[in-house]
This record gives C-alpha cells, sequence and structure tokens, in this order.
C-alpha cells in the first residue's frame, strides 16, 4: 500500500503512520509541563475561582449585591454583558475581517461607524420630516431599515474608495496605511463634527422592537434582545461565507499567504476589495444599531475604534472565533466590573478591561485565537 | 537583474526545450531562486526578457501565469495552513481555471473536486483529502505542494528546492514522484544538493555568483572538477 510506504520517513514510534508532528509535540508538552507553565495557570484558576465566589456570595459591598441573593441584578449583569458582546461583535468582526486579510489596521473603522449612524439618522429624520425629539411610536420598521440600509451602502461604497485610492497602493506596508487611515479618521471627525454639530444625537428605533419583555420581577428591553439576534446572523452568515463560499475560501488563503494566492492565479485584488467593503459594511451596521441603542456625538468614532481594537486584541487580529470569544470577555468584563466592584471603587472599573487584556496578553501573546506570524 | 548595486543576475541564457528535464544548481546566494522568481513574475528583470512558448511574460504579473501553462513551487512551503489538503488542490484548478470571480460553488465544481482527487492520490495523499494542511508531516506538505504543481496540467513546472527538509527516505520518494511526472510536462527544478537533482535532470546548468558556469548532462557536471571547486568554495568568478 503505497500509503504506509509514503510515512517511513516520518513514523511515530508507535507505528501509526501519518499520525505524525503535531500530535507527538502536544503530548511532550503535557508531559514536561513545569512550574513554569503551570504557575500561571494555577493563578489564572485562583483569580477566576475569586471572582465567581465574590460575585454569588460577597454581600453589602457591591452595588448589585451578591448574586445568590439578587438573581435578578446578577442576570441583567449577564444579559448586559452579552447584548454590549454582540455590538462589539458585529463591529469587531469587520475590523478583524480586514486585518486578517490585508494586514491593514484600519484605523478609520470607528469613523465608519459613527458615519453610517449619522447617516441613517439624517435619513430617518428626513423621511419622518421630524427634526428632533421622535418617539418610537412614530417609526414603522422601514423607517428604521431603510436608514440601515441606505448608511450600509453608502459606508461599505465609501470603505471601498478609501481601499482602492489609498491603500491598494501600499500593499503590505502596515505602518504607512496606519498613518493614512488614521489621517482619513481625523480629516471625517472633523468633517462630521461641522456637518452634524456636537450634540449627542441618537436614531429612533421602531415601535416594532421598543418596549421591555416583562416578568414578574424582571424586565428587559426588547430591542437588546433584538441586537444579540443581529449578532447571532451575522456571526452565523460570515460562517458561511468564509466556510462554505468560494469567496471564502480564497479569503481564508489569503490569511494565510497571499502572494501564494496570486501565483495561483487568482486576482486577490477583488478579494481584498470586497473584504474591505464588507468589513466597512459591518463597522456601518454596528453604528446604526449603535446609534439606536445608544447616541451618536464626536469621539464616538474614537471610542468604537479602541472597542475593535481591544476585542481584536483578546481574541486574536484576523480570525472570527476570536472576535466571538474576545467581544464575550470584553462585554462581561465591561458590565460586571461596575456592578460587582465594591461601590466605592466604580470609578476605577475601566481597569478591569486592562486586567483582562493583561491576562490573556500573558498566557497567549497573539490572542486567544490568534496565531503567530 | 538588480538588487540596487547588486547584480544578483547577469548574461543569463537559458532555452528550454519541451518536454526537457532541466535542473539548476548552485550554491547558496548563486541566484536560482531570483531567476526562479523572474520567471515565475514575482520580480521583473532590470534587463532582458522572458519568453514563454513565443510570448514574452516578462512584464506580466505572477498570477497571469497559471493561465499560461506555468506553476511553481517554493523554497519555503508555501502551503495554506488554515486549509484542508482537498481546498488547497481546489484553490489551485480555481486560479486556473475559475476566470469569473464567482461567489458561490457552480457545476463545474464537481469537477474541480474530481481533479483535486485525482492530485491528491497522484502524489499519495488520497486519504489525507480533510486534513488540515498545518497538521500535515514536512514530508507530505513537500508532496501536497507537488499536488498543487501538477494540478493545473502544467505545461512548465517549476520546483524550488522540492527535496528541502526532507528525510533520506522521503528523497527517494520524491524521486520517484518527478520520475513518474508526465513526460509532457517541462520540468525546472532547482536545488543546491546533488542526490535527487541529478536522478531527473536530463540537463544540468550550474550557476554561481548570478552567472551561468557550465551547463551538460549530468555525468558530465558530475565529474566536472570546476563544480566540485565551487561547491568547496574553491572558486572565484573571473570579473
Amino acid at each position: 500500500m503505497t500509503d504506509v510506504k509514503l510515512d517511513e520517513g516520518a513514523r511515530e514510534p508507535s507505528g501509526r503512520p501519518g499520525l505524525t508532528g503535531r500530535a507527538s509535540s502536544h503530548y511532550r508538552r503535557i508531559r514536561t509541563m513545569g512550574w513554569r507553565q503551570l504557575v500561571p495557570r494555577l493563578l489564572l484558576a485562583a483569580v477566576l475561582i475569586f471572582i465567581a465566589v465574590w460575585i454569588l456570595f460577597v454581600t453589602e459591598v457591591s452595588s448589585a449585591q451578591a448574586a445568590i441573593n439578587e438573581p435578578g441584578r446578577f442576570l441583567r449583569s449577564i444579559l448586559d454583558s452579552i447584548t454590549n458582546a454582540s455590538l462589539y461583535f458585529i463591529v469587531a468582526s469587520g475590523f478583524t475581517l480586514i486585518f486578517g486579510l490585508m494586514r491593514t489596521v484600519q484605523m478609520a473603522h470607528g469613523s465608519m461607524f459613527l458615519l453610517a449612524g449619522y447617516i441613517a439618522l439624517t435619513f430617518q429624520r428626513e423621511r419622518l420630516d421630524i427634526n428632533q425629539g421622535i418617539s418610537p411610536e412614530q417609526v414603522s420598521a422601514s423607517n428604521w431599515l431603510l436608514p440601515l440600509i441606505f448608511a450600509v451602502l453608502i459606508v461599505s461604497g465609501l470603505g471601498l474608495v478609501i481601499q482602492q485610492v489609498f491603500l491598494r497602493w501600499n500593499a503590505g506596508q502596515d505602518l504607512r496605511q496606519a498613518i493614512i487611515t488614521i489621517a482619513i479618521s481625523i480629516i471625517m471627525a472633523d468633517q462630521m463634527t461641522a456637518n452634524f454639530g456636537g450634540v449627542a444625537k441618537d436614531i429612533t428605533w421602531p415601535r416594532e422592537i421598543h418596549g421591555f419583555i416583562e416578568t414578574e420581577n424582571f424586565r428587559y428591553a426588547t430591542h437588546r434582545f433584538f441586537i444579540i439576534g443581529v449578532a447571532l446572523g451575522v456571526g452565523g452568515l460570515l460562517w458561511l461565507l468564509l466556510n462554505k463560499t468560494r469567496t471564502g475560501m480564497v479569503i481564508r488563503a489569503g490569511v494565510d499567504d497571499t502572494p501564494m494566492v496570486q501565483a495561483l492565479g487568482i486576482n486577490v485584488h477583488k478579494v481584498f476589495a470586497v473584504s474591505f467593503a464588507l468589513g466597512s459594511a459591518l463597522a456601518a451596521l454596528g453604528g446604526v444599531i449603535g446609534g439606536s441603542h445608544a447616541s451618536l456625538a464626536p469621539s464616538v468614532d474614537a471610542e468604537w475604534l479602541l472597542h475593535s481594537l481591544v476585542v481584536v486584541i483578546i481574541g486574536g487580529l484576523g480570525s472570527l472565533r476570536g472576535a466571538a470569544a474576545g467581544s464575550l470577555l470584553y462585554g462581561l468584563a465591561k458590565s460586571f466590573a461596575p456592578a460587582y466592584l465594591p461601590a466605592s471603587l466604580t470609578n476605577y472599573s475601566i481597569i478591569a478591561t486592562f486586567a483582562v487584556l493583561a491576562i490573556v496578553l500573558a498566557l497567549r501573546p497573539y490572542g486567544m485565537f490568534g496565531r503567530a506570524e | 537583474m538588480r538588487f540596487g548595486g547588486v547584480h544578483a543576475l547577469s548574461d543569463i541564457d537559458l532555452d528550454v526545450a519541451q518536454g526537457e528535464r532541466l535542473v539548476i544548481l548552485g550554491p547558496n546566494g548563486a541566484g536560482k531562486t531570483t531567476l526562479f522568481n523572474v520567471i515565475a513574475g514575482d520580480l521583473r528583470p532590470t534587463e532582458g526578457t522572458v519568453e514563454v512558448e513565443g510570448v514574452r511574460v516578462e512584464n506580466l504579473p505572477a498570477r497571469r501565469r497559471p493561465e499560461m501553462g506555468m506553476s511553481r513551487t517554493y523554497q519555503r512551503s508555501r502551503l495554506f495552513g488554515g486549509l484542508t489538503v482537498e481546498e488547497n488542490l481546489y484553490l489551485a484548478v480555481l486560479g486556473k481555471e475559475g476566470r469569473h470571480f464567482r461567489f458561490v460553488m457552480t457545476s463545474k465544481d464537481a469537477d474541480y473536486r474530481e481533479r483535486a482527487r485525482a492530485a491528491a492520490e497522484r502524489v499519495w495523499l488520497g486519504e489525507r483529502m480533510g486534513v488540515l494542511t498545518s497538521d500535515l508531516s514536512h514530508g507530505e506538505q513537500r508532496q501536497l505542494e507537488l499536488g498543487i504543481a501538477s494540478v493545473t496540467n502544467p505545461s512548465l513546472m517549476m520546483l524550488d528546492e522540492p527535496a528541502s527538509g526532507l528525510s533520506r527516505g522521503e528523497r527517494e520518494q520524491l524521486t520517484e514522484l518527478l520520475l513518474n511526472l508526465s513526460r509532457e510536462i517541462t520540468l525546472l527544478l532547482i536545488d543546491h544538493d546533488m542526490d535527487v537533482a541529478l536522478r531527473v535532470a536530463e540537463r544540468v546548468v550550474v550557476m554561481f555568483d548570478g552567472v551561468k558556469i557550465v551547463e551538460g548532462p549530468p555525468a558530465e557536471i558530475r565529474a566536472n572538477t570546476q563544480v566540485h571547486d565551487i561547491y568547496l568554495g574553491r572558486v572565484t568568478v573571473n570579473e
């Protein structure tokens, strides 16, 4: 049998042909895991157990009380984490798609988010012919969806233009691309302030998803479940795109080795263009949802760039699973820290984010699902 | 070919007949890979021309090469680690045949997959189709590269040190694979190591310092004292 003959050169001691390399080194690693690997793991486990015990049992000190006494508050924190994570995921998946394939750190990603929000806001107000104080009762589904679609199309088109005009001829020059996109983000930020003003504004949810889901002692905003649904949809569609289509296969190959994709005869520039437009569209989708959920104002763009950066640093640049895991972890840290830190320390809850970053990077320098270059 | 002030290649004149097995030998830094990159379109020559079947190609980008019937491998494995063996082969077929940028799989897909399977079997990877490339052994990865280079039925196949990093047993198999290749394929092979190369070659070109030193059949090269001197570092080229 030719197959057995094939493996003669690299046969494992066990005599099983084909089971080479990775599997055996994995076993070796477990056998020889010394205190250097063991200590950080034990520390991490201790920290996690401490946090769990704290949240479950320690009362009085934190604003949300112990979870065992106040399960409603705990459930709310969990739901808040997941809804925040959903929005992080929508935006950061676009960021990670662009980075993974083109090694472009799109520093104007937050600007795409904010611009889409403003476009949808303007379009919604035009359609309703009301300038401010729109109540959800006045907004039909189409008066929210059409502005969304419009904003996503315009911003993904803009993304495409930015990629073709400014980035295409700088392929592979990360620093130059980062500086160009920073410049674009500054110009866009100033233009948006000039056109849309410095006062915070928000897009109005349609009446269909406005309101609350209520039980006897618990109520939660309906639109937050809608956000979770959109994130699941985006995740599912991206997974299908990457794993079940030709384009997805080319994108995955391009993540590994772009010049080789070219050498196979595939025009990788088309794939770059598609991915950049898609990444911008995801930022835009996030922007319209974020602008409805929270509000649009100057500096929101920088905030969302930061969210995207944190998520992909935790999860690993260029990985869809990493974006999901990173969003979830970041969302948890963001919602649990203010609720469960001692009440006198809630001002410092931002530190929890950095603690998560530090721990993840100490254990996995390329992020949870990142791969070394 | 120049990089700044360095002449990486100069005055290389090379004719390869159809179906020929030509091996380019030379120590590290001789310019073998640069020559390959110029032929494959990864580099544009500063001067001179490259013709394939009468068509000048030196200014065409690398991605236009497969449709002209050319395929190549790289010195270091350049496989897509996140893709399976089948997907790697499929992409290569797609690169040559899928002229249009299509989003979804089409009816031609089954045909492409069939060709991918056939290529995998040719390089003894038929049973490993679903395995992620990063999980293959080094020898298997080299076999897969050969599979990728041959799956498009190229008329010219360029292999850059296909034997590097292989064990003795794996080299034997590689030699066998190369000897079994269809005679319609022109084979251009780089090596700095003689054992595989000289068994496959019909004609050998020895390069040193960007220049062609000698050329001839394997037996002649084996006996050539100048070649021995190059490999032992005893020669400097006449300027």
